[in-house]
């Protein structure tokens, strides 16, 4: 019966992982103290979960707290040790998976340059008006665009330029909350 | 009430006032205001450490012979490296450790300046916390945060690291109140869901086969732990087995007592925790020691977890009654509901499952051959075991890593907590002589004995000076097989007895090294003289070295080996255990 338990990173029993990894949003609040970043990177790195995306900053100065939105890919075991984890580290004060509570919003901004003369240039703003990019920087043979949305509108919008002249391409990562009107 | 001094000061104020009595260390530049404070007080006493390493293991004996913090202090650079492997030893023992480092002054941090490392950088991950102060206001909250995070909770090393400025500079000191101490973000659950706690009982009081699966959290929830854990074993009559680091708070003696369970622990503590209907699990973590193969570990019992680290539960096996909590707050709960169902054990329902049980004691799986010609290590520790039961002293055995450690954990038995020092979670060889230099320090007028092997001994053997310079009477009982005798047990099972590297060529003569260091040394091969020869160490008022010369090539069983479930033990009557690993199982650790 515990065929599908498998440890977690044990050397004393190898095994093919059987269970199939979700890709979820964590939105973790913390003292914004030297070294938080380090404590919560370095917990991921040294049990061997995987980040996709990162983004920190103070969200509440009065009380020296900051919001850590981070995006992960594991299976539904390591999801939970990855919250037990967390909330393990003296810093932190809560862990929520928004993903498994309910409704939440994904917003990131990306900075993308673009050259381009003559027809691209033309159909690169028309895309660009599509996208509701904003042009932040232009030259007469560049644009820089900001761009902002759920993750997969950022996505499609880099692709559309890929052909039209796409140079560089920056992102915030992903800062979420949850619907409604509750707070974490 | 606020008080003006300096950082160096505030250090030894706030460690009255947390009652520190001892600490173990070594000074350096970056630390000298601080032992300059404590030379102008008597109430910290400073035990003078050979290397940092020792430092750690003997506050970690320190702290687990008593269930106060250990306390540590070491100096910037190579002492605070020094200090890494007893950290990490410690967290992974979930032993209270506070470790003070020193570090260059703030304004040299990240020049690469004399004896400057990143040492919050490097023990970030083998500490429960840490802290780099860098002002002098923080230092009075972070000394007291440090105990309080050391000692609540699951315990652990926390480091404060203390720049050499802030050692001088001038501010208030003040004891804050503890509840105004990480009140946000640290709180520790200590009271199980009495819901869960109501399930476990209900499920126990069906079971047909149960069993109690103690760990090193009883131990650490304080002597009340066990005392609930020999009430609620007498209340059910469930039969209790005990991981490594949990040894003693069940007493051995007692009937219900299984044996140690796990890779080396008895047959019938494997048996049944393999074949169990419920399984009660109370401040152990399935490790990988004790559950072998995952999926074929324990395949029919319902399982009960209690843990206060909520990370512990369903990290390696899925349980179905999680109960978050003290062990110590948990057992109490479960000895009043239980109460309140029933008056009487379920000895009837499970008359079949002792009947059972009873077959697999029958085995002797700790049985071995003795002989009249060699000193077997088994028995070497029975007559130890025996030597030390005529003492009126109270005993405390601390042990290196290897087949020495496992055998002390099979033939010496326990009927207290808090008297058994081994280093479980890490295996960290050279725990076992500081560990009882630091047992000694707490207890002066004990017995302290490190069962110890001859590879082990060598890697802080040089902590036999500090227990000389203190005239702690530590006894270290080397079984001295010429071996790294786990390592050897291993290269005959899985790598066809091809012994690389795992003798102990050109050892030192164990009795002129003891005289050299100003203690006693006493050597023994002769199985007639052994008793007369123990008798002797525990005569002399000082520490002795005994070198025990014992049979080299005898293998530790039972085992469970690697990749293979709890039924599938090896006992001790096989001839050679070279034949039972297949090519897939020689890959595991
Ligand atoms: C610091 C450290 N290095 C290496 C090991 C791996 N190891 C485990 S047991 C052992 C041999 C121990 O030999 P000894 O102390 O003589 O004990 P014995 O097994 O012979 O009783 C070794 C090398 C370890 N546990 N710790
Ligand atoms: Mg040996």
């Amino acid at each position: 019966m515990n065929a599908h338990l498998q440890p977690t990173g044990s050397a004393y029993f190898l095994t093919q992982e059987t269970q199939l990894s979700e890709r979820h949003t964590l939105s973790v609040l913390v003292d914004n103290e030297p070294g938080i970043l380090a404590r919560v990177v370095g917990l991921f790195s040294a049990r061997g979960f995987n980040i996709e995306s990162l983004t920190v900053s103070e969200t509440e100065h009065d009380k020296r707290l900051s919001r850590i939105t981070v995006v992960v890919i594991a299976t539904p075991k390591v999801l939970v040790q990855i919250k037990a984890q967390l909330e393990r580290l003296v810093p932190v004060h809560r862990v929520h998976d928004l993903t498994a509570e309910g409704a939440y919003l994904e917003r990131e901004l990306a900075l993308i340059k673009v050259n381009g003369t003559g027809d691209h240039r033309a159909e690169t703003l028309r895309l660009a008006d599509a996208f509701r990019a904003q042009i932040v920087d232009a030259t007469v043979e560049s644009f820089v665009f900001e761009v902002t949305g759920k993750p997969s509108k950022i996505d499609s919008f880099i692709a559309l330029m890929q052909p039209l002249g796409l140079v560089e391409v920056v992102r915030t990562g992903l800062a979420a909350i949850n619907r409604g009107p509750e707070g974490m | 009430m606020a008080e003006k001094m300096t950082g160096a000061e505030m250090v030894i104020q706030a460690l009255t006032d947390q009652g520190v009595e001892h600490i173990f260390g070594y000074p350096g530049g970056a630390a000298l205001p601080i032992y300059d404070a404590m030379f102008q007080q008597d109430f910290v006493k400073h035990i003078l450490v050979r290397h940092e390493q020792g430092a750690t293991h003997m506050a970690e004996g320190y702290a687990r012979s008593t269930g106060k913090p250990g306390v540590v202090l070491v100096t910037s650079g190579p002492g605070a490296t020094n200090a890494v492997t007893g950290l990490t030893d410690a967290l992974l023992d979930s032993i209270p450790l506070v470790c003070i480092t020193a570090q260059v002054p703030t304004t040299l941090i990240g020049t690469d300046a004399f004896q400057e490392c990143d040492t919050v950088g490097i023990t970030r991950s083998c500490t429960k916390h840490n802290y780099l102060v860098k002002s002098i206001e923080d230092l009075p909250r972070i000394l007291h945060e440090a105990f309080l995070i050391a000692t609540t909770g699951r315990p652990g090393p926390v480091v404060i690291d203390i720049p050499k400025d802030i050692q001088f500079a001038v501010g208030e000191y003040f004891r804050p109140e503890a509840e105004t101490l990480r009140h946000q973000s640290y709180r520790p659950q200590v009271d199980g869901d009495l819901a869960a706690i109501e399930t476990a009982i209900d499920l126990m009081l069906k079971a047909e086969r149960p069993i109690f699966y103690t760990g090193g959290g009883v131990i650490n929830a304080g002597p009340e732990a066990s005392e609930n854990l020999r009430e609620l074993a007498e209340l059910t009559g469930f039969p209790v087995t005990s991981t490594l680091m949990g040894l003693g708070a069940f007493p051995a003696s007692n009937p219900q007592w299984m044996g140690m369970l796990g890779m080396h622990g008895t047959y019938e503590a494997n048996m049944a925790m393999h074949d169990c209907d419920v399984m009660i699990n109370i401040g152990a973590r399935f490790d990988d020691r004790i559950t072998g193969r995952i999926d074929a570990f324990s395949p029919n019992s319902t399982k009960i977890h209690v843990d206060i680290d909520p990370a512990s539960i369903n990290k390696v096996v899925q349980v179905h009654v999680p109960i978050i909590g003290d062990c110590n707050r948990v057992l109490e709960e479960m000895i009043r509901i239980w109460r309140s169902r029933t008056n009487a054990p379920r000895t009837e329902a499970i008359a079949g499952w002792w009947t059972q049980i009873q077959k697999w004691r029958d085995v002797g799986s700790l049985n071995f051959k003795n002989s009249d010609t060699v000193i077997k290590p088994q028995w070497a520790i029975q007559r130890l075991y025996e030597a030390t039961r005529k003492q009126s002293k109270e005993v405390f055995i601390t042990t290196e890593v290897g087949q020495h450690q496992m055998w002390a954990a099979q033939h010496f038995h326990f009927d207290q907590p808090n008297h058994w020092m081994t280093s479980g979670g890490l295996g960290t060889m050279g725990y076992g002589l500081p560990a009882a230099v630091g047992v000694q320090v707490a207890h002066p007028d004990a017995l302290v004995i490190d069962i110890a092997g001859e590879a082990s001994v060598q890697m802080t053997m040089q902590e036999l000076s500090t227990a000389v310079q203190y005239r702690l009477p530590v006894k270290i009982f080397i079984l001295n097989n010429e071996r790294m005798g786990m390592v050897r047990q291993w290269q005959d099972l899985l790598h066809g007895s091809r012994y690389a590297h795992s003798y102990s060529e050109s050892l030192p003569d164990f009795v002129k090294l003891a005289e050299a260091y100003g203690a006693k040394g006493i050597k023994c091969d002769t199985p007639a003289e052994l008793d007369a020869a123990i008798a002797d160490m525990l005569d002399h008022d000082g520490p002795v070295l005994f070198d025990v010369l014992v049979e080299k090539d005898e293998n530790c069983l039972p085992m469970i080996p690697s990749g293979k479930p709890h039924n599938e033990i090896i006992l001790p009557d096989t001839a050679n255990i070279g034949d039972i690993i297949d090519e897939k199982g020689r890959q595991l650790v």
